[in-house]
């Protein structure tokens, strides 16, 4: 049963890295041409956009999550009214898909309608047009995951912090030592299994990123806020380049391999460990 | 660690512990003298004076909630407008004449396609998507997980080992051979579809949540069933089973959340007849020529995020289990 399950996963990922070997176009042919298609796709300007738009968006949406969680966690750590409440909050929009969150953030962020209108009515003279520029289009869509991904790393920060032992502020204390810094210099190293699941759970979510796209700018203006993943979907059902976008397919696994072989080895260490302990 | 140490509501006031962790810390009484502004929180006295910095905690605090909330305002208030004051502007405005005309048009008017019959198709949709997804995946999951931590098969590190990478590989690994593999059973494009894909994509999570439960579970409690005869089946149905209710919730929150907000596998595999909520509401939103009615698609929003938004909410706790456990703690 579970066997029948990841031959599925191997099969189907195996499957995938055949196609791509392969010319197909509409349907899968058997015509091999070696690694033709990954140099087509590396000569294709969309893929290298949405690729450079991926790591733009993933260096600042993880960056802006981590912070903000963790920032959020501190914050909602020191014995403040309202607790409950505030969390609940913060949390609310991770329970919204993207589309929901891509929709709101769209209509927030469209100059003539949203918030820059809003502010201009109060006589602020602001120009706010990131949504439909070239450059920025991407930073919108950091802007809304954000909103909807920080909750989340506030409340697995949270949840570390509140498993840390008190006797260490209760030394720390005694010492003297700052409250900012036996967070930033005691309390954030110990974090750190915590700190690494979420790196991973944002890094995944990175690859992934395709529905707040859609929902937000459709990878527009032009082609400006592509993504991997959308480029992958768009040349398998829209314009039937099945080879290209397998190749794509296999690209986009790379990366999430080469964060996960670490964390799964770093894992099974741990385990091996606490089992000869 | 047990993920599940008994639920709490979500708005406890000013707990010591966080369940999640509850069984790694112990609240500590404030008992030490406090030394004023540095000292750490929990072991101070529990009401503060108003210091700067105490200003600047609830300041931050305040300001981040704003930013929280904004987006919600803003849906609920434009989704009460009449289009005139939409057109005037002020996102931030309340609603002058108070309207329930969008939410109508959003429910059973508005254009999710070529169809106009608003929303209420992709609702029961998403319903008859869901329901199956989630019975069958937290069943496969619980069978996969009882048998990966008492009857450990041969080669279980390794097949734990595949799933948990199937937790995190993106879908478009897996898409094109999900596709012609559906298409050569002859149910592509059809519920059944969307439900067996759901049921390839919940089952790794599902999995190491059952397997993670279980491992809890004393192994001689699996050893006494079967000395007294009982077999795979016997043992899950009667021992296991019953005592998994906790996870079960947990589970439930989880899945019914994802499959609810999933868009690309429903619009990839559901057919266009059976198109789940999410997707019709980004037809809605795209597929409008001329002004676009905001408040109707603020309406449409409110509707489709719903379902999971009152999940959160009566759930509180559970929920924040659920996403941490599927976190894959160990």
């Amino acid at each position: 049963m579970a066997l029948v399950a990841i031959v599925g996963y191997l099969g189907a990922a195996l499957w995938t890295l055949r196609i791509s070997l392969t010319s197909s176009r509409t349907f899968p042919s058997g015509h091999f041409i070696g690694l033709a298609q990954y140099q087509r796709l590396f000569d294709n300007e969309r893929w290298l956009l949405s690729l450079h738009n991926l790591a733009v968006y993933g260096l600042l949406f993880v960056a802006a999550s981590l912070v903000l969680g963790c920032l959020l966690a501190v914050f909602i750590d020191q014995q403040v009214m309202g607790e409950g409440l505030l969390r609940t909050i913060f949390l609310y929009p991770y329970a919204m898909s993207f589309i929901a969150t891509g929709v709101v953030w769209q209509w927030l962020l469209t100059p003539g309608d949203g918030i820059e209108a809003a502010l201009r009515a109060l006589g602020w003279n602001v120009h706010f047009d990131w949504i439909v520029s070239q450059d920025m289009a991407i930073h919108c869509v950091v802007i809304a995951t954000v909103w909807q991904a920080a909750g989340l790393v506030m409340a697995l920060v949270l949840a570390g912090l509140r498993g840390i032992d008190p006797e260490i502020w209760k030394a720390a204390r005694l010492d003297g030592i700052p409250a900012w810094r036996v967070y930033l210099q005691i309390v954030l190293p110990m974090l750190w299994p915590t700190i690494a699941t979420v790196l991973l759970l944002l890094a995944t979510a990175v690859a992934k990123l395709f529905d707040a796209v859609v929902a937000m700018t459709q990878g527009g203006p032009g082609i400006a806020s592509e993504v991997p993943a959308k480029f992958i979907m768009d040349h398998l059902f829209l314009r039937s380049n099945v080879g290209l976008a397998s190749a794509g397919a296999v690209v986009l696994l790379l990366p999430v391999l080469a964060l996960l072989a670490p964390y799964a080895y770093a894992r099974a260490y741990a385990q091996r460990h606490r089992e000869a302990a | 660690m047990n993920h599940f140490t008994g639920a709490r509501p979500v708005a406890a006031p000013a707990p010591a512990v966080d369940s999640v962790a509850a069984t790694a810390a112990v609240a500590t009484p404030a008992a030490a003298p406090a030394t004023p502004a540095a000292a750490p929180a929990r072991a101070r006295a529990r009401r503060k004076r108003l210091t700067p910095a105490r200003i600047g905690v609830y300041a931050f605090l305040i300001g981040a909630a704003l930013f929280f909330l904004l987006p919600l305002y803003v849906m609920i208030a434009a989704s009460f407008k009449p289009m005139e004051e939409i057109r005037a502007g002020g996102v931030f405005a309340l609603p002058h004449a108070v309207t329930f005309e969008p939410w109508r048009q959003a429910w059973s008017g508005v254009c999710t396609g070529a169809a106009c019959d608003g929303l209420r198709t992709g609702f029961w949709n998403s319903v008859a998507i869901a329901v199956p997804s989630t019975v069958l995946t937290i069943l496969l999951g619980a069978v996969n997980g009882y048998a990966l931590s008492f009857w450990r098969p041969r080669y279980a590190n390794v097949l734990f080992g595949v799933l948990m990478a199937g937790a995190f590989v993106p879908v478009q690994v897996m898409i094109y051979p999900l596709v012609r593999v559906l298409a050569l059973a002859g149910i592509f494009g059809s519920l059944p579809a969307i439900v067996v894909v759901h049921l390839v994509f919940g089952m790794p999570v599902m999995t190491l949540l059952f397997r993670n439960y279980y491992c809890n579970v004393p192994q001689e409690l699996f050893q006494a069933a079967r000395i007294d005869g009982g077999g795979f089946w016997r043992i899950f149905f009667y021992v296991m089973l019953p005592m998994s209710l906790p996870i079960v919730v947990v589970a439930a929150i989880m899945q019914v959340t994802g499959v609810w907000n999933d868009y690309i596998l429903g619009l990839t595999f559901a057919g266009r007849e059976h198109l789940p909520m999410t997707a019709q509401l980004n037809n809605v939103v795209t597929t409008t020529t001329g002004t676009r009615a905001y408040n109707v698609d603020m309406a449409a929003t409110i509707l489709t995020a719903l379902v999971p938004l009152t999940l959160y909410f009566v759930s509180g706790r559970w929920f924040v289990r659920g996403i941490a456990a599927g976190a894959v703690k160990g």
